[in-house]
């Protein structure tokens, strides 16, 4: 019974306002809202009427949906939309599949140069694709895989972070469940389905948020592989609609641009805050 | 499947240095590619000024970020983690940027850095900085923006590290009589410290790889100012159709970052003695 209020008491001393702590609460405070202006803005002059578009400060407008309207009808943005919904669910779906296959396969299988292949695997994380533009670009250029989607999800279909991800997973789950399963007569890949598949759902969500958002935030790689403006995905939409209109002159045009571009991934990120960050830490450090 | 994987992975590594050593620009274009050697590599580092110069800001951005990056982190996960009123907010705020693709960073930042009618011109009623036509100040202007762009990605790491440190430390501490000062210095920061190691590989890449923005701010200038080697790997392959000396920045840069994933594994020993 003493224990407690001695607890509570050491846990209050640590809470005590000191001018230091409070300076650098102030500070984060500010820090924090000063992280956010550039998005507050960027909403702002999407929905402001165009003509207050460079006053700042203005007040009392109502927000207008004019500057989406009519940037809308300036480029092909339902086509880059479709475009990169097919892109985001062709390269996760992909994933999926070589992630688990080869998850399991670094995790339970016995195999010759094991050890190295995966050191081999992990070495994709530091040599990223984005790095490899040049050499994708040649191979995708030698299949005849220029201009199409494909070609811009291929170098995708295989994930380092993925795969190490699920190894580390299905390693966790108890060799038992896989022996039960044999021994009742289960093959491998209806065993990898029935058992581990389920297993592994919040492992997908993670890996698939991070991968989602990577896709769908890619840019330089789908620029160079992707020349028909019909086939182009948002981002690089985005770019080449800003690179035309004349700097500065077109804040709302630029601002309800990147609004279209950003805003299903803002809007899942705020209804998904906690799922979201977790997935992050979850994949990032082991 | 993974085999297939890999085998393609390392044949596109393979495949850069094999290119390097062939001139394969607008020249041969009839010929094919022809076999020079090491020459690229030579060209690059005794002759190309733009290489000396992407290369030299590239290690001006890595060296410049990582730091700050991590010492800006820290502070700001200390604070998500602690923080009792608008925790969700704040937690907001300091991720939304990660989730941006970097073209829409740059759009934003495009008008903050506008003389005069831009954001700081605007609120400082100053006309006459130029960040991005400036050579002297366009880097920094872009670390800036760098350092926004990822504080946020490189803090989620450092909750789950302050998350994973033991509590009975600090009360050990408290008790003790540490003041918050040497309660951070002789706690926190070694207990982050595998933390650390490893944020410092990942915003050491990142160095090399976010490049997005420049297609939208600078296209690397003015003059070559703000080029990154990625980003001129790009202009040399696909503005100049120079397959040979883009293969050649290629593997310069895996170089560069095989190296820095190398001294993660030396420094690896450290990750054990703290974990």
């Amino acid at each position: 019974m003493t224990a407690v209020p001695a607890e509570k008491k050491t846990h209050k001393a640590a809470w005590k306002m000191t001018p230091g702590k409070f300076f650098m609460y102030f500070f984060m405070y500010a820090f924090a809202i000063l992280c956010l202006i550039p998005l507050i803005w960027l909403v702002r002059t999407a929905f402001v009427p165009r003509e207050l578009e460079l006053d700042m400060l203005a007040v009392g407008w109502t927000p207008t949906f004019d500057n989406i309207k009519r940037i809308w009808s300036m480029a092909p943005w339902g086509n880059y939309y479709i475009n990169t919904i097919i892109l985001v669910a062709g390269v996760l779906a992909a994933q999926f599949v070589t992630i688990t296959m080869a998850g399991y396969a670094f995790a339970r299988l016995n195999f010759y140069g094991k050890n190295v292949l995966f050191i081999l695997f992990l070495t994709q994380i530091m040599i990223a694709a984005d790095v490899l533009i040049l050499p994708n670009y040649m191979t995708i250029t030698r299949m005849g895989l220029n201009d199409t989607l494909l070609g811009a999800m291929l170098p995708f279909f295989a994930s380092a972070m993925g795969t190490f991800l699920m190894r580390q997973t299905i390693k966790t789950i108890p060799y038992e469940l896989e022996e039960a399963a044999r021994i009742d007569g289960c093959n491998l890949f209806y065993m990898i389905i029935r058992i581990y598949l389920p297993l592994l759902v919040p492992c997908y969500i993670a890996h698939g948020l991070i991968a989602a958002s990577y896709q769908w935030n890619n840019f330089l790689w789908p620029l160079i592989v992707i020349n028909k403006p019909t086939k182009r995905l948002l981002t690089v939409g985005l770019a080449i609609f800003a690179q035309a209109s004349e700097i500065g002159a077109l804040w709302s045009d630029t601002c309800a641009a990147t609004l279209l571009t950003v805003a299903p991934l803002l809007i899942l990120f705020l209804f998904f805050q906690k799922r979201f960050i977790e997935s992050f830490v979850h994949s990032g450090i082991k | 499947m993974i085999k297939f994987a890999i085998v393609i992975d390392k044949y596109l590594i393979g495949y850069s240095i094999w290119n390097s050593l062939y001139k394969d620009n607008n020249a041969t274009i009839r010929t094919g590619p022809v076999y020079i050697g090491f020459q690229n590599y030579v060209t690059l580092f005794t002759k190309d000024k733009i290489f000396r110069e992407a290369f030299k800001n590239n290690i001006i951005v890595a060296l410049v970020t990582v730091p700050t990056s991590i010492i800006l982190s820290i502070l700001m996960a200390m604070f998500a983690n602690r923080v009792r009123i608008g925790k969700g907010l704040v937690r907001v705020s300091f991720f939304y940027p990660t989730l941006l693709p970097m073209v829409a960073v740059a759009n934003i930042w495009l008008f903050i850095y506008t003389p005069g009618y831009g954001m700081l011109g605007y609120i400082f009623n100053n006309n006459t900085w130029h960040f991005l036509t400036d050579p002297k100040a366009v880097l920094w202007a872009l670390i800036v923006m760098l350092i926004w762009k990822q504080a946020g990605y490189v803090m989620v790491f450092f909750i789950s590290g302050l998350q994973g440190i033991n509590p009975e430390l600090y009360e050990a501490a408290t008790i003790d009589g540490a003041n918050p000062t040497q309660t951070f210095w002789r706690i926190t920061w070694p207990m982050l410290m595998p933390t650390t190691l490893y944020v410092m590989i990942i915003t050491m890449t990142n160095a090399f790889k976010m490049v997005d923005h420049l297609y939208i701010l600078t296209k690397g200038g003015p003059g070559n100012a703000s080029n990154m080697l990625l980003f001129y790997v790009y202009q040399k392959a696909f503005d100049q159709t120079n397959y040979g000396m883009a293969s050649a920045i290629t593997v310069v840069v895996i170089v560069l970052l095989l190296i820095i994933t190398c001294v993660q594994f030396f420094t690896q020993d450290k990750r054990t003695f703290y974990a």
